[in-house]
């Protein structure tokens, strides 16, 4: 009967294709140090600002029997996230060099997914300190510091010098430069303060300003106190009278700069990505040539801001993790860095490419971005980071509301960000 | 007489086995064959997940470590224990949102169908504007509302206020349930003109013979007839508004209150990698739906059998 033959034969080729994809990926190598050669996949978020390609074609021109290639990832950090920990949870070798959100690398690294490089390989001295401790953990480097980012103080240029005030280098300075704002028909100073990341960098930024800092002793345990109570009393304080305009709890990066590009406002933080914007001739862009950029200001000198950027880290699950070392000893090469920086406009972690005359003449924020930098504290590095920012943003932001006085939502932050950091054990 | 009552599918010709030829097994055996691919794609895709998160539900969540057996402790933990506080808002918060939208839409789909079903010049292009937000995905139609309600956003403009949207409890519950009710009140106007359309005209011609006003005849053949239609539409519509996601989690991302169970699972297993507690609050949504859905069910059809045994 051939017609049944054929029927089974049909049904047996469905079985086996179903059962064929649900086979999982092989057990990944691990460990004894970087070895293994060959060709290299290079996982990414989405790469909008064009920070791969000279760095990718200088190694692929080098080495043609180790090509690398580009595999992005969604542009938003949670997709990105959710693609790396699915991938390295199944142990798959897919994944060689990853670049990953500053944020994550602790967590990366506690779960054993990342290899752990040798820091005589590198040239860490060249480069910003705060940047490099991105990629520190325990007492291991884990993974390099590529592009890095820190916080901008925006203003208004014209106002101030009609005014014939300096920019200010305080809070202090700032809130009594307010009156300007007013009489402009402007509102005074804004941040990120929606209930996201930009909230947590902000808050950490206002803790760091009053000289305190989120986590100490390696991210176990709450620091805040005394001066995050300051900061956040300076943020909730802002919203009541008048220094920070009612909208901005609910602004993002986007909001703000919005803002400022239509001339609402006197003063905004931001990622640098503003200047670029802000410079270009555009119908709804108010401010080009009306305004420049200061370091972050503090209580009682110069602020501090948070730590944005990029790190490089090889899998501990990847099969050619000597290639994969040696692309990431090419990428943290002076020149590459230049490269990278001069094709994105994302700042680089090489700290002498910040006096570089081409780069300052093409970023003129760039001086006043190290000065920041350097001051520049990590966000808390700690394989909790999700569950630390989550619990930090719902009492700061109950506190931006005043729902909670800042003392109250201090105390009960500390409460829950220790209960965090001891939980895993 | 409930007892006389026929309910439509239950009607099931029983096979007499004299009837049954050697040919018909035979196709019914084909068919059964037939069957298993897709039987083994439902198992593989619905019932494994399932299966799965139940059994992660029942376990911690050591991130560094193993995990273990802990029996209901992940259900505890969002009942009673550190999870409640969250947990009982996003149930409420979803509860509420399901029943405002799901009126609303009925309401103001029910007028759009009753709209197309009229015979007009233009129907064809009224039937196709009513579509589009249908059309668009929700994450699209989302960041659209994001924009239209942010302070300086269009709907502040229009009505020339000063809202902090997505800055409060309550404003954020309007801003999703007008977004939700302009993207999904065309789904229930689409089935609901399907259930008008199949009504036959006659019916209406008789009840204007006996002198029935427009709205007897509303009352006494529209809505009768178009019942099914209708429970099926909100059913549709309950079943997606409780596990509700793009549109919380882009509007107001959880500020204020706003966290739905859906979004709330997604943080707890996605972000925070607690596979073991958001599986837990994941069954818990899964079952929720599923009583959700039966008590609804069983009203309407209740309601059916009240009204046909009362005749």
């Amino acid at each position: 009967m051939p017609r049944r033959l054929g029927k089974f034969v049909i049904i047996g080729a469905i079985v086996a294709v179903v059962l064929s994809a649900c086979g999982g990926p092989d057990e990944g190598g691990g460990g004894g140090g970087a070895q293994g050669t060959g060709p290299i996949t290079f996982v990414a978020g989405k790469d909008t600002s064009g920070k791969y390609p000279a760095v990718i074609k200088k190694w692929n021109d080098a080495h043609p029997d180790q090509q690398v290639k580009l595999l992005e990832l969604p542009e938003a950090a949670d997709a990105q996230r959710s693609a790396f920990v699915t991938n390295l949870q199944a142990k798959s070798d897919t994944y060689d060099v990853m670049g990953i959100d500053v944020v994550w690398t602790a967590e990366f690294a506690k779960s054993g997914w990342l290899l752990a490089l040798d820091e005589s390989q590198f040239p860490l001295d060249q480069m910003l300190k705060p940047a490099v401790d991105t990629g520190r953990f325990e007492g291991k480097l884990w993974a390099m510091s590529y592009d890095t980012n820190g916080g901008l103080l925006f203003y208004r240029k014209d106002v101030l010098d009609k005014a014939g005030k300096q920019p200010p280098k305080t809070f202090d300075e700032l809130k009594a430069l307010c009156p300007l704002a007013q009489q402009n028909n402007m509102d005074c100073y804004a941040g990120q303060f929606a209930k996201y990341e930009g909230l947590t960098v902000n808050f950490a930024e206002a803790v760091q300003a009053a000289g305190g800092e989120l986590m100490t002793d390696n991210g176990t345990k709450a620091a805040l106190g005394g001066p995050a109570v300051q900061g956040l009393s300076f943020l909730a304080d802002g919203f009541k009278n008048g220094t920070m305009p009612k909208p901005a709890i609910t602004y993002k990066e986007e909001e703000g700069r919005r803002a400022f590009m239509s001339g609402e406002l006197l003063f905004l933080r931001n990622w640098p990505y503003v200047y670029t914007l802000a410079s270009e001739s555009d119908p709804a862009n108010k401010v080009k040539g009306k305004f420049d950029v200061v370091p972050l200001p503090g209580f009682t000198g110069a602020g501090s801001s948070s730590l944005g950027g990029l790190n490089l880290a090889v899998s501990a699950f990847s099969k050619k993790q000597q290639s994969a070392v040696e692309f990431l000893k090419l990428a943290s090469t002076q020149e590459q860095m230049k490269a990278m920086s001069i094709a994105s406009g994302e700042p680089p972690a090489w700290a002498d490419l910040y006096q570089d005359p081409e780069m300052v003449e093409k970023f003129p924020y760039l001086p006043a971005l190290k000065e920041g930098l350097l001051a520049a504290k990590p966000r808390p590095v700690t394989p909790y980071y999700q569950e630390v920012t989550s619990a930090i943003q719902e009492d700061a932001y109950a506190a931006l509301q005043g729902q909670k006085a800042p003392d109250q939502a201090i105390n009960d932050m500390t409460q829950k960000l220790n209960q965090i950091a001891t939980q895993g054990g | 007489m409930a007892t006389e009552t026929v309910r439509p599918g239950r009607v099931r010709r029983r096979p007499g086995p004299v009837q049954t030829s050697e040919g018909q097994r035979a196709e019914a055996r084909l068919a059964f064959y037939l069957l298993i691919p897709t039987g083994i794609v439902l198992a593989v895709i619905i019932a494994y997940p399932v299966i799965r998160a139940i059994w992660l539900s029942l376990n911690s969540d050591a991130r560094f470590g193993t995990s273990e057996f802990v029996g209901l402790d992940n259900y505890i933990r969002a009942f009673t224990g550190t999870g409640a506080e969250a947990f009982w808002s996003a149930f409420v918060f979803t509860t509420q949102l399901t029943i405002v939208t799901v009126v609303l839409e009925l309401v103001i789909g029910f007028a759009m169908a009753l709209i197309m079903n009229k015979a007009f010049t233009g129907r064809g292009l009224v039937r196709a504007a009513v579509l589009v937000p249908w059309a668009i995905p929700t994450a699209v139609a989302a960041k659209l509302w994001e924009w239209n309600f942010t302070p300086d956003g269009i709907v502040n403009q229009v009505f020339r206020t000063d809202i902090l949207w997505t800055a409060s409890h309550w404003s954020s519950f309007w801003a999703i349930v007008v977004a939700d009710v302009w993207k999904t009140a065309p789904f229930i106007a689409l089935l609901v003109l399907a259930g008008l359309q199949i009504i036959p005209s006659e019916v209406y011609e008789a009840a204007k013979v006996d002198g029935a006003t427009a709205l007897q005849s509303f009352r006494r053949i529209t809505l009768p007839l178009v019942k099914s239609a209708v429970v099926v539409a909100v059913l549709f519509r309950m079943l997606d508004v409780l596990r509700i996601f793009d549109l919380p989690f882009i509007l107001t991302n959880g500020a204020n209150q706003t966290e739905t169970l859906s979004t709330l699972s997604y943080k707890e297993s996605i972000q925070q990698l607690h596979p073991g507690y958001g599986s837990a609050l994941s069954t818990i949504t899964f079952v929720y739906i599923i009583l959700a859905a039966f008590l609804v069910n069983s009203l309407a059809r209740a309601d059916v059998v009240k009204a046909q045994g009362g005749r």
